[in-house]
């Protein structure tokens, strides 16, 4: 538990935050770009981390809010002739409406049927998404252009408020996550993650937190939707509701990077990006090498990276627990405990 | 109104000299019938001690009136409150802190924030007002100067104590304990029978099942025996310990 490690881990941390602030004047368009989708993602595994870390809800069907939350940007502004700043929080908004009543229903499931519940409900998200009218059916549509110069009138400076954009949704995203597991409930979920049954013994409302934690992640999703429509310049049923993008890849990064924690779908982000740069040209390849680097971790490593880490003693560098703090009363009964080094053992 | 109607369904005493009421409780396994029509009272300030050979029901017993599970038949009132169809955790808000015989800890947070944990959530208590009452809970069960370890690197007998750190934080009414004396050494025992008297003393009710017999004895105000699911023997602990039947089916003599 080394202070200077943690120290460098967080100067580390910081000096990555700060690049990413002066991100238009350090990187070059291409770059830009590769981080704009590197933001969506980070925000993605944020949601689906405090979802199946913390409140043990498996999703399979995140897809279906990032769906939403594009085609009601599409719709607000291209349909409806709103403004793109009116309608990125409408869109939010439209994607925690519709997150209720699709929480009513699977919410009657538990585990894994839970998991294949989250899935049918994107799919049928998904449908539903091709029949409207407007939308451009199955194949999509394009935003209209008019829509996309609100953002910048030339290509460059589209550019650099999509990062902006991302850049800023991912920061609140991680930010308000941060905030949530510092607070009361956030001691619940904690504690929901290490042992549930003792979390609700213990007078943790486990139904609330988990339908607290489920509307949660409803509008970031949402906006990362939103940013998904930006990013492509059109939205498409498959390509909106796209379960490998907003899901499976999502999965294997808060697996690899360790899930119930903050660091880790940081973590499981940058190095999924690493190895889609590195491992591109080698096409299939690419896919089983991490197929072989989950399964590697789910046998070896449940915790992920960063549950190695903190195996090693590494503190977290971002802690969103509770210090003892001095003040401790005096012992009122009994000896106060020791840990002795002998030899008896946890059961 | 409707808690008129609960206490009287509850029967025996008036509702204030009763904190734990059980009526005719029976909960089956398929066809396993582990409690039977089994009713109960505790009052406030005693400590009742249940005995009974293992496979008795005991920790069924325990579970139905935490509210792990559900009773198939009868009534549980907590307070006067039929408590029957309540989740653990509002159980637990309303006043009923429980240890679990193979401790729980939240094994990846501190031993602190265990106890934070049951403060804020079962006591009620905003953060800051519920680390003092952690800070309280850890040192009347002399965990203060582990408050920041991890706490799955504790050994069993911090472990229980954890348990029961967890259980009185919030200072819950009426405490469960599961066996919490179980594999302590003599010396650890003693410890532990400290800890409870000061628990007790603070106005804590107490339902200790145990099988720890001598360590019972030392503070029980009145046991009862367990046996295939039913009460077979109640009263004070030196008559429990020498009835006929007790010995018969628990002591084996």
């Amino acid at each position: 538990m080394s202070t200077p490690m943690l120290l460098g881990a967080r100067a580390i941390l910081a000096a990555g935050v700060l690049a990413c602030l002066a991100g238009p004047w350090l990187f070059d368009a291409n770059s830009l770009t590769v981080l704009t989708e590197f933001f969506i993602v980070v925000t993605l595994a944020l949601m689906w981390n405090l979802l199946a870390g913390y409140a043990d809800i498996i999703s399979v069907g995140q897809q279906g809010f990032v769906g939403v939350g594009a085609y009601a940007f599409f719709g607000f502004t291209a349909l409806l002739h709103m403004s793109v700043w009116a309608a990125v929080p409408l869109a939010a908004l439209t994607t925690l409406l519709i997150a209720v009543p699709v929480m009513a229903v699977i919410f009657r499931l538990r585990t894994a049927y839970l998991a294949v519940g989250t899935w049918v409900a994107a799919d049928v998200l998904m449908l539903i998404a091709g029949k409207l009218p407007g939308f451009g059916g199955g194949s999509g549509t394009s935003l209209p252009i008019p829509v996309v110069k609100q953002f910048g009138a030339r290509l460059g400076d589209r550019i650099d408020m999509f990062y902006a954009l991302s850049l800023g949704l991912a920061l609140i995203a991680f930010l308000a996550t941060w905030a949530l597991l510092r607070s009361r409930i956030g001691l619940g979920l904690t504690a929901m993650r290490d042992n549930e049954e003792a979390a609700g013994s213990s007078g943790v409302d486990l139904v609330r937190t988990r339908i607290l934690c489920f509307l949660w992640t409803a509008p970031f999703l949402g906006l990362a939707g939103v940013m998904t429509a930006l990013e492509k310049l059109r939205v498409a049923p498959t390509a909106s509701f796209n379960i490998t993008d907003w899901t499976i890849d999502i999965i294997f990064i808060v697996v690899i990077g360790g899930i119930g924690s903050l660091e880790g779908p940081i973590l499981g982000a940058i190095l999924f990006f690493l190895l889609r740069q590195w491992l591109a040209d080698f096409g299939a390849w690419y896919l089983i090498l991490l197929g072989v680097i989950s399964i590697g971790v789910i046998l070896f490593e449940p915790k992920g990276l960063w549950g190695a880490c903190r195996r090693w003693g590494f503190p977290d560098i971002l802690p969103a627990g509770h210090a003892p703090g001095p003040g401790a009363p005096e012992r009122v009964a009994g000896p106060d405990a020791q840990e002795a080094p002998a030899a008896r053992t946890v059961g | 109104m409707a808690d008129r109607n609960e206490t009287v369904s509850a029967g025996g005493p008036p509702a204030e000299a009763v904190i734990l009421a059980l009526a005719g409780v029976s909960r089956r396994f398929g066809g396993l019938r582990v409690i039977e029509e089994l009713s109960l009272t505790v009052r406030p300030g005693e400590i009742l001690g249940v005995l009974g050979p293992n496979g008795a029901g005991k920790s069924t017993l325990f579970n139905l009136i935490a509210g792990v599970l559900p009773p198939n038949e009868g009534s549980i009132h907590i307070m006067g409150r039929d408590v029957t169809a309540m989740t653990v955790w509002r159980r637990r808000r309303l006043g009923v802190g429980r240890t679990y015989q193979v401790p729980k800890p939240f094994a990846h947070m501190s031993v602190f924030e265990n106890v934070l944990v049951a403060a804020t959530h079962g006591g009620g208590l905003s953060i800051p007002a519920g680390r003092r009452e952690a800070q309280r809970a850890l040192a009347l069960t002399g965990l203060a100067a582990l408050a920041a370890k991890p706490a799955g690197t504790l050994s069993l007998l911090n472990l229980k104590r954890l348990e029961l750190a967890k259980a009185v934080a919030g200072k819950p009414r009426l405490l469960l304990l599961d066996e919490i004396a179980g594999g302590l050494t003599d010396a650890e025992c003693e410890d532990l029978l400290a800890i409870l008297t000061a628990i007790h003393r603070e106005g804590a009710t107490i339902v200790w099942v145990e099988h720890v017999i001598h360590a019972l004895k030392r503070i029980a105000s009145r046991l009862a025996v367990l046996h295939f699911g039913a009460i077979i023997c109640e009263g004070a602990p030196d008559a429990v310990l020498a009835d006929e039947r007790v010995r018969e089916v628990y002591l084996g003599a």
